[in-house]
């Protein structure tokens, strides 16, 4: 595999496996139109995989749903920050910023390819992400003084470093106003190295798909 | 032998799937159409890329090729060639008819907060800009949710992408 449909299938792990993590706000958010932004959001994210996992599936000579569904956990590029089930408003808010900040960077970088396909599909997800970092700009503002919102970042910060390679991690760090500092603190969990929550959300993700013969049409 | 322009023709009686009121030559999303050999070939681009009408836009397309007696080969563009500004003044018209607030023009940057809360939305139903932003997400991902102080009407806004 090379670097480039390597560094699209990074993209697209994250996309779905974060997309599935907002779409668990569905029905249940705080208030009314977080349920509705965040179920919106989800189905940016996971569009953004499918149009991903297809461009990487060209290069790879299988299709993005055998890309998506039937790979095993330890197969899956995402970093491991954006597989945390996260029940608390305010840690979900939290990631939710540091993803959009770090997703900024990448797709500022990858929108310069020299490869016309991955320039002109990352131009169009940048559209739609704009209004995702909107939305994450106005709850940071609404948040920044609270101390739940502050403690949720700290602890996010370290494994959010991982989203983005260690060339970029100043300017993550720049953007965020957060430290990059490691000294004697644990280091962030690079991609590669999966948690015990991935295997569960996969377990439910490819359930269906699963339980019927290969070839199945929907 | 169907010609080019009768495949236009025909793909504008087709029904955006989630707004209805407007045909997908309406919504621009049809790029480009090649008739050659009895085979029709169409690029057109999803509006959003995770909208779940993109597939039921493609089978409708194929099939209204299929019924003009042509091969239909159906190329999505999975690219930013397409903006909100594509759609056509007639359905800009239509769309803001059925209470649907048309796209403020694409620029240059992307939109920020600011842009979003200014009164320079328009009511479609009574035309006033006293409108506010009452959550950027909506419905389906192209729509914002307004409200018009003057009519005291809740409204959706399609998002400019």
């Amino acid at each position: 595999m090379n670097a480039q449909v390597q560094q699209l299938l990074e993209i697209a792990d994250d996309e779905l496996i974060l997309g599935w993590r907002d779409s668990e706000w569905t029905g249940i958010a705080p208030f009314l139109e977080e349920d509705v932004a965040f179920s919106s959001i989800a189905q940016n994210e996971i569009g953004h995989a499918r149009a991903l996992y297809e461009l990487a599936a060209r290069g790879l000579g299988t299709t993005a749903d055998e890309l998506a569904f039937d790979r095993s956990p330890d197969e899956y590029r995402c970093a491991p920050f954006v597989e945390l089930r996260l029940p608390e408003w305010e840690r979900t808010i939290a990631r939710h910023y540091l993803y959009e900040t770090a997703d900024a960077i990448r797709l500022e970088r990858l929108k310069q390819s020299d490869d016309p396909e991955i320039a002109g599909l990352v131009a169009k997800i940048d559209r739609e992400e704009a209004y995702h970092r909107i939305h994450a700009q106005m709850w940071f503002d609404r948040l920044q003084n609270e101390p739940r919102f502050t403690a949720a970042l700290e602890e996010l910060w370290l494994l959010a470093q991982a989203l983005v390679g260690d060339d970029f991690r100043l300017q993550f760090a720049e953007r965020t106003g957060l430290s990059t500092e490691s000294g004697s603190e644990p280091q962030t969990l690079e991609r590669g190295v999966h948690t015990d929550e991935l295997t569960e959300l996969w377990e439910e993700m490819t359930m269906v798909r699963r339980s019927q013969p290969a070839g199945t049409r929907w | 032998m169907v010609t080019a322009d009768q495949v236009w023709e025909a793909l504008a009686e087709i029904p955006d799937p989630e707004i209805p009121v407007i045909s997908l030559v309406d919504l621009g999303v049809v790029r480009n159409v090649d008739v050659e050999d009895g085979r029709v070939r169409v690029d057109f681009t999803p509006t959003f890329l995770g909208c779940p009408a993109l597939e039921v836009m493609r089978d409708a397309i194929a099939e209204r090729i299929r019924s003009l007696g042509a091969e239909p080969e159906i190329n999505v563009r999975l690219d930013d060639s397409w903006s909100t500004d594509q759609i056509t003044a007639e359905g800009r018209e239509k769309l803001r008819a059925s209470g649907f607030a048309p796209p403020a023009p694409r620029e240059a940057a992307a939109p920020t907060l600011v842009q979003l809360q200014s009164n320079a939305h328009r009511c479609p139903y009574c035309g006033s800009t006293e409108t506010r932003l009452e959550n950027i997400f909506g419905p389906t991902p192209c729509r914002s949710l307004r409200y018009c102080a003057t009519c005291r009407q809740p409204f959706e806004q399609f998002k400019t992408i």
